[in-house]
């Protein structure tokens, strides 16, 4: 049951960024080409869906715990720090280069195209040099004696 | 490339990932975000955690196959740069999310709805850079 559930919700993601242009990287650069050919479509893509996610959470929060967990995944720190606004800053130029969030680009996959297979390869390659570089930080960031 | 105004489908799609959002934290408790989703399903923390991470992303996967079947036609997709700028794009993106915790779905939805100051920051941070860097892309270096 579990697993059902969590494929169909999946699947309304899926279509929510396929209907929504989200997964198309002409649009997507678009909506950011305010000095071009400007599409504001994305701009009511995030409104619609925050605005349906403050509601709804409102509502989910209000219950004591997920129905097939025993708590809620919420991140606690509420603290901005460098490595946020360093890595967003960096997501941003990548979005940018390629027309692809990850959101975006994953629903994309089942398009099958050639594209969207290079895309992801480079995507999955980004996440795992972060993730050495973080562990070599946090390597060199403890005390040697 | 130019492409068509769509408020419509714009609203639906986007209530649609909100709905999701939601789903996902009534149920599983979890935050909707595909960095998070992708990252724990190659590095999972037990069997049921890359369980739910896998069914999520299948039917992510499985979506435009089901708007061909509903609609006649493949979701619309053009890739207006080159292979090189994907894939170094690509790279960048990876790298960026991972370091910065999350992306458009994880921050700009999930965060923002939780009113959360960390995504609220990085939601702001990264759809400036992204509008600097087609501005540059576009009309100072022509590609």
């Amino acid at each position: 049951m579990k697993i059902i559930t969590a494929y169909i919700i999946g699947l309304i993601f899926g279509l929510g960024i396929s209907i929504s242009g989200m997964s198309n990287p002409a649009k997507v650069l678009n909506f950011f080409d305010v000095a071009g050919s400007w599409d504001g479509s994305l701009g009511l893509v995030m409104a619609a869906a925050l605005i349906l996610a403050f509601i709804g959470y409102k509502l989910v929060f209000a219950q004591n715990k997920p129905l097939f967990g025993a708590n809620f995944f919420v991140p606690a720190n509420r603290k901005l720090d460098t490595k946020l606004l360093s890595g967003s800053a960096i997501f941003g130029i990548g979005w940018g280069i390629s027309g692809f969030c990850p959101g975006g680009s994953l629903p994309a996959i089942g398009n099958g195209s050639v594209e969207i297979i290079q895309f992801t390869i480079a995507l999955i390659v980004g996440i795992f040099l972060a993730k050495a570089a973080l562990k070599l930080v946090a390597v060199k960031a403890m005390p040697n004696s | 490339m130019e492409t068509l105004f769509t408020p419509y489908q714009a609203l639906g799609g986007g209530a649609l990932i909100g709905l999701a959002s939601v789903l996902l934290m009534w149920t599983h408790g979890r935050i909707m975000g595909a960095t998070g989703i992708l990252a724990g399903f190659f590095t999972p923390t037990s069997v049921a955690d890359w369980g739910w991470r896998a069914a999520v992303l299948l039917g992510m996967i499985s979506a435009p196959l089901a708007y061909l079947l509903v609609s006649g036609n493949m979701p619309a997709f053009n890739v207006p740069v080159s292979t090189n700028m994907l894939m170094i794009g690509g790279v960048i993106v990876g790298f960026g999310v991972t370091l910065g915790s999350g992306c458009t779905s994880g921050h700009g939805v999930c965060g923002m709805a939780r009113l959360s100051p960390r995504s609220i920051a990085a939601t702001l941070t990264f759809m400036l850079t992204t509008a600097v860097t087609v501005y540059i892309v576009r009309h100072i270096l022509g590609l």
